[in-house]
């Protein structure tokens, strides 16, 4: 899953093919490059051939070049036959093939071979217009795209003249003359080898980057590859000094336009990883910038040499480090196959187990902290570390269990006990920060989600924590994080107490929790600050003084944020009133339903791929920008890439072993606004009021001058119009059968793929909702039949209609929920259910109401003043306490004053 | 003149599928078994001492029950269908190897396309109305992509060339017929469609004539991928350089479960697409459950869901179903098909955009 160049990312028009911006084309099942892929065909052991194409492709080709020209060798008979075993391996054949040979007979049996679109590597005007064109036609005749090399009759272009003459050349004749698609066409401009003493060869490298700017700016929708490893060969031999060449060339190529590559997938290093005078010295070479480039560089290649014997299997190289720099590399680029087999290894060296996590382990851990810490890695790869190292820990306890039955316990640097609160479910970021903070050495005791404060308290306790994190996403676990601090008071505790979670802020936290703890409370505004908080927590040193900036940083927010409050001059709730959504109701008929009451569905996943918005996915994984050009981003591209590929592959798993089930029920009812109430009518006689749905409304600033005051009541006609209205409902989740999944994740200790899984269904959950929406626009309520959007523009919500969701902005108000889902049976039809807080179970789930006036619109209720909330408490039948303590957020007073 | 010349028929069919969903007849299956034909019927005057049975080669009445064929075109053109498929589904001289009938191939498509289009003349002379006639190139028996030996996967039972050979017989054989159209269809396995279509190309370019091609693909169950294991777009990529005048999916599965299939081709494709799925899963007893209303209900809504160029019906279907379908899509606009992208996409067993 994990690719050392740029993976494969999906179509930003959201088309279902993968799109990849730069292509690697797997070269280790060609004879001609392959030592030992040439000894397997020769011998017949096509079994072990196969295994070659099956690494290339695990370890991130995106294509497979296949090359049989051998003398000794039938190669149109060994090309069919390994095309044809291949055919049979879907882990193999689910990329496309490039056919490569010089001989034409044998790329033509290839060809009969492959039912999808290949391409051939290739043709050239070598041999002149009338075997270049009728190769060219059959190609096309086959249905392939085609590599065509900068050859012609005169020879091989090694100039970046020449080069594009005969690129120019060709692509006139196969496009004019018997037109070629213009983006089938691939040109190789040709790499050749650079320092090899000879000075002609300098600028080989040069050539090709310009060349390669010339095909992309004067040659429309045309492609450039080439052969990477050729610009190397002097170095054969010397795995270390080629690998870097390859790197520093391809981030040339890259740059200057190429779009695919022959490389050994899974031998590229990061560029940045080069050591720095190796680096500087190869980019001499490769960009011909000193005369001495190549002595200097032949200086220094002997200390890069590899210890091992010249690997043929370079995938694998790093299986020859000493075990300790297997266990750093595996860690760092997060792979989990050999780390038991070396962490066993390890252990037989030391006389204690603990030693191999403390030493080597953590060592390999701070690797990957720093690197994190310095922003050279990103979390989803972090997240991948993590689960190398639980499952190196996971072999490990058995042995440490033994060790501590007979000396007694010993510590780790702190443990952290973490919970999200009670009523609450969302645990993506908690589990994020976990897995962090075990990279880093602390140990997490993670008690789940829902967790009471009493629970809290005593695993505090009984673990004897030094600090309590938690947890919550909806707007009510604010109180009781507030709750849990208060507690802690009460219990006379010290301990640190973190605060994170998506609705959770600073202001929040200085506000409403820290007055109530007299220890140290920190809000974490993300994973990355985590390791930086617990750490000065925990330092004997730094502890004081962090908590003391902390509380006074708090104070003075708090200040701040008190002052602001009472400074604002907010419309009275009568007057806000007077100044409702500008709506005019005269003529107007609001769209009758098609269908009342209540539905419930099942809907096909694939229906939702389509309509996924990746931008919050990211969000997710901590990676900021939009979606697609986040998978371009300079800085986070690779890793957005990455992630976004392990998802694609993880949708894929999701709807083909149907490991989610998405449910959804709807609503529509006859209703009218009575003030900022809407009665919700039995029937269309609208004598019978079958429930009330309470809308609060915003209290906006006079300071502004006269402004509009909405309320979600605003959008459905009153009563007294007279005009037959109606307002809708829905709840819907892709969560069911998720938890199971996650489960048997955590079993794994793969949390990697269990806050994959986690946030995958989120958003199919945000999917699903959409989808639901655009059935009851187009058909329920059918009031938009004719509405064409694409799925930015859905993302973007061009749409008649809104779907806001108790809880959030425009209705803040949680409990809402409850009236939601007893109109629509909820937990019946749809499976998903109420905590006392008012989050949905399943997790991923997303409920809300359907408005269709033209003029809906999403607003923030924002703060609200005395006033309305004491109308509010009437109308819900609520004592003024208990609508302070579900509006806390939108108070625009301090409670009690 | 009441009938028309090829150039004429291809014009008028690009002008019909700008202006409207055209329907596509629908199988025999049913019919054949309703009227209750023996192996006497399928023999006919001219393998009446043929030595192996012929009962169930629906092709083999070209020749020796052209009447009957005949008549079924008619009725399915009668119900409104604009397009007759020719009976010549497995009139290849591979499938016909079965029954040691692989010479008679050739003869049988040659009938096949006349048949039909005699039928679609008759009654072009009587109403004026122009019909097409769509030569039908079956998938054959054969896979060219899987091994019919478990302890060897490199063997194949047919070649590339082998397929291409008979597909080139099979592409003359339907042009001296009258066939409008050559539509390569139910495909399983896009290698073999892509010799069909190597074939075609082939034929055209010897013999100095061009007849759109129409090629349409089966998803083989719920996976929603051909029997060699293609998502629909990498199908579509593998077949797209055939420039087909339409590109759709047939057979195999019912309405309900082809159309986000369908939905993906009409996302993916930059030609025209039809669908003609079968009237629903076969049942316990091998026959198809739904009927007219059942199909044609959700066909019409794909086609008003802008999914759909051209509708028709695959097993299991009459002529009744034709009737209904036409009266459910009439006045429903075709889709619009999209502007080509010049952008590189290549498959394996998916599909792969290259670019920036």
């Amino acid at each position: 899953m994990t690719s050392p160049t740029p993976p494969l990312g999906d179509d930003p028009d959201a088309s279902s093919a993968a799109t990849a911006s730069f292509v690697n084309i797997g070269e280790r099942t060609n004879i001609t490059g392959s030592a030992r892929f040439r000894r397997l065909i020769r011998e017949g052991d096509y079994d072990t051939a196969l295994e070659v194409a099956r690494q290339q492709v695990e370890a991130g080709a995106q294509i497979l070049d296949v090359n049989m020209d051998e003398g000794m060798l039938d190669s149109e008979a060994a090309m069919v036959r390994y095309l044809n075993l291949i055919a049979s391996e879907p882990d193999i054949s689910r990329i496309p093939l490039m056919i490569d040979s010089s001989k034409w007979s044998v790329i033509e049996a290839g060809l009969k071979c492959v039912q999808g679109k290949a391409i051939v590597n290739s043709i050239s005007l070598k041999e002149g217009e009338d075997s270049f064109l009728e190769h060219a036609r059959k190609v096309r005749r086959y249905g392939a795209a085609v590599v065509v090399m900068a050859f012609d009759e005169q020879g091989q272009a090694d100039t970046a003249e020449r080069k594009f003459e005969i690129c120019e050349r060709s692509y006139r004749l196969l496009v004019d003359r018997i037109g070629f698609p213009p983006e089938d066409i691939i040109f190789d401009p040709n790499i050749f080898a650079i320092a090899t003493g000879i000075e002609e060869h300098n600028d080989y490298a040069n050539a090709f980057f310009d060349a390669t700017r010339m095909i992309k700016k004067h040659l429309p929708h045309a492609k450039v590859s080439g052969g990477v490893s050729n610009v190397s060969f002097s170095f054969r031999g010397n795995n270390a000094v080629r690998e870097a060449m390859h790197a520093v060339f391809l981030l040339h190529a890259i740059n200057a336009g190429m779009d695919m590559a022959i490389v050994n997938a899974g031998a590229l290093p990061v560029y940045d990883e080069i050591p720095e005078d190796l680096r500087v010295r190869v980019e001499d070479v490769i960009l011909n910038r000193r005369a001495d480039a190549t002595e200097r560089l032949l200086e220094i290649a002997e200390r890069y040499r590899d210890s091992g014997e010249v690997a043929e299997k370079a995938t694998a190289e790093w299986r020859n480090f000493a075990v300790r720099d297997r266990v750093t590399h595996a860690l760092v680029h997060g792979i989990d196959e050999f780390v038991v087999d070396d962490v066993e290894e390890l252990r037989l060296q030391v006389d204690e187990p603990l030693e191999v996590i403390e030493g080597p382990l953590m060592d390999g851990m701070n690797v990957v902290g720093d690197l994190f810490g310095a922003g050279k890695m990103f979390l989803p790869q972090v997240v991948k570390s993590a689960r190398v190292m639980k499952k190196a820990v996971a072999h490990l306890i058995p042995f440490i269990e033994a060790a501590k039955k007979r000396d007694g316990d010993t510590r780790a640097k702190g443990k952290i006990v973490m919970a999200t609160v009670k009523g609450d479910v969302h645990d993506i970021g908690k589990n994020i920060v976990g897995v962090v903070l075990q990279c880093n050495n602390y140990d997490v005791v993670d008690l789940g989600v829902m967790v009471p404060v009493a629970s809290i308290l005593e695993a505090a306790r009984r673990e004897n924590a030094n600090i309590i994190g938690l947890s919550g996403l909806i707007t009510p676990s604010l109180d009781e994080m507030a709750y849990v601090a208060s507690e802690m008071q009460r219990q006379e505790l010290s301990l640190p107490l973190l605060i994170g979670g998506a609705t959770t802020s600073k202001a929040h936290t200085a506000v409403k929790i820290a007055p109530n703890y007299a220890g140290p409370v920190v809000y974490v505004p993300d994973a990355s600050r985590a390791v930086g908080v617990v750490s000065n927590l925990l330092s004997d040193t730094q502890h004081e003084a962090f908590a003391a900036t902390t509380r006074a940083e708090y104070d003075r927010v708090r200040e701040d944020y008190l002052g602001r409050q009472q400074a604002t001059d907010r419309y009275p709730i009568e007057e806000a009133r007077a100044l409702p959504a500008p709506i005019d109701w005269a003529g107007y008929a609001a769209p009758v339903p098609r269908q009342l009451g209540v539905q419930s569905t099942t809907v096909a996943l694939d229906e939702l791929l389509h309509r996924v918005d990746w931008t919050p996915f990211f969000q997710t994984w901590e990676l900021s920008g939009s979606f697609p050009k986040i998978l371009d981003d300079p800085v986070v591209g690779e890793t957005a890439r990455s992630v976004y590929e392990d998802a694609q592959e993880m949708l894929r798993r999701i709807v083909e072993e149907r490991w989610l089930t998405a449910r959804a029920v709807t609503g529509l009812w006859p209703a009218n606004s009575v003030g900022d109430d809407i009665e919700v009518y039995t029937d269309d006689s609208r004598t019978q009021v079958l429930t009330t749905v309470h809308s609060l409304r915003q209290q906006t600033s006079r300071g502004r001058g006269r402004a509009q005051n909405y309320a979600l009541s605003d959008f459905i006609a009153p009563r007294e119009t007279g005009i037959p209205d109606y307002i809708g409902g829905f709840a819907v989740t892709t969560g069911i059968g998720e938890a199971e999944r996650v489960a048997q994740f955590e079993a794994e200790h793969d949390d990697y793929r269990s806050i994959m899984l986690k946030s995958l269904a989120d958003r199919l959950a945000e999917a699903l909702a959409e989808y639901m929406h655009e059935r009851i626009r187009k058909e329920v309520w059918g009031y938009a039949n004719d509405e064409e959007l694409d799925n930015d523009a859905l993302i973007a919500e061009q749409y008649q209609g809104i779907r806001p969701a108790p809880g959030y902005p425009a209705c803040p108000d949680h409990t809402e929920k409850r009236t939601l889902f007893d109109l629509l049976s909820a937990e019946e039809n749809a499976g998903v259910e109420l905590t006392e807080s008012f989050a949905m179970i399943p997790g991923s789930a997303v409920s809300g109401w359907y408005f269709s006036h033209p003029d809906s619109r999403y607003f923030g209720v924002g703060r609200i003043l005395k006033d309305q909330v004491e109308d509010y408490a009437r109308r819900k039948g609520w004592t003024l306490a208990e609508a302070e303590k579900w509006l806390a957020p939108n108070l625009g007073y301090t409670p009690g004053k | 003149m009441t009938t028309t010349d090829l150039q004429t028929r291809i014009a008028r069919l690009h002008e019909a599928l700008a202006e409207r969903i055209l329907v596509l007849d629908g199988s025999w299956g049913v019919l054949i078994q309703n009227k209750g034909l023996s192996e006497a019927d399928f023999r006919g005057g001219r393998f009446a001492d043929w030595p192996s049975d012929l009962k169930g080669n629906a092709d083999v009445l070209n020749l020796s029950r052209p009447d009957f064929v005949r008549d079924i075109h008619l009725e399915y053109f009668e119900a409104g269908a604009d397009i007759a498929t020719t009976n010549t589904f497995t009139a290849t001289s591979i499938s016909q190897g079965e029954y040691g009938l692989q010479e008679y191939g050739a003869e049988m498509n040659e009938a096949g396309a006349r048949l039909a289009r005699e039928a679609a003349d008759t009654l072009q002379a009587a109403d004026g109305r122009q019909r097409w006639v769509a030569g039908c190139l079956g998938p054959t028996n054969r896979t060219a992509s899987i091994s019919p030996d478990a302890a060897d996967p490199a063997a194949r039972s047919i070649t590339f060339d082998e397929l291409r050979e008979t597909y080139r017989e099979v592409t003359r054989a339907l042009i001296a017929g009258g066939a409008d159209i050559l539509m390569v269809e139910t495909i399983f396995d896009t290698l073999n469609g892509k010799a069909a279509i190597y074939a075609i190309d082939e034929v055209f370019e010897e013999d100095g004539v061009t007849l759109p091609i129409w090629i349409s693909g089966t998803i083989t169950d719920l996976s929603g991928r051909t029997l060699t294991g293609q998502t629909t777009e990498a199908f579509w990529t593998s077949i797209k350089h055939a420039r087909p005048f339409a590109v759709g999916l047939n057979c195999s599965l019912g309405p309900e479960q082809l159309r986000p299939y369908v939905a993906e081709l009409a996302r993916v494709a930059d030609v025209p697409v039809s669908a003609h799925p079968n009237a629903g899963l076969p049942n316990a007893f091998g026959g198809y459950d739904l009927g007219p209303d059942d199909m044609a209900r959700p066909l019409a809504e794909w086609s008003r869901d802008g999914l759909l160029n051209i509708v028709g019906t695959c097993c299991g279907s009459t002529p009744e179903h034709t009737r209904v379908l036409v009266e459910a899509v009439r006045g429903v606009p075709p889709r619009t098909v999209p502007e080509p992208e010049p952008v590189m996409i290549l498959s394996g067993l998916e599909a792969v955009r290259v670019g920036r």
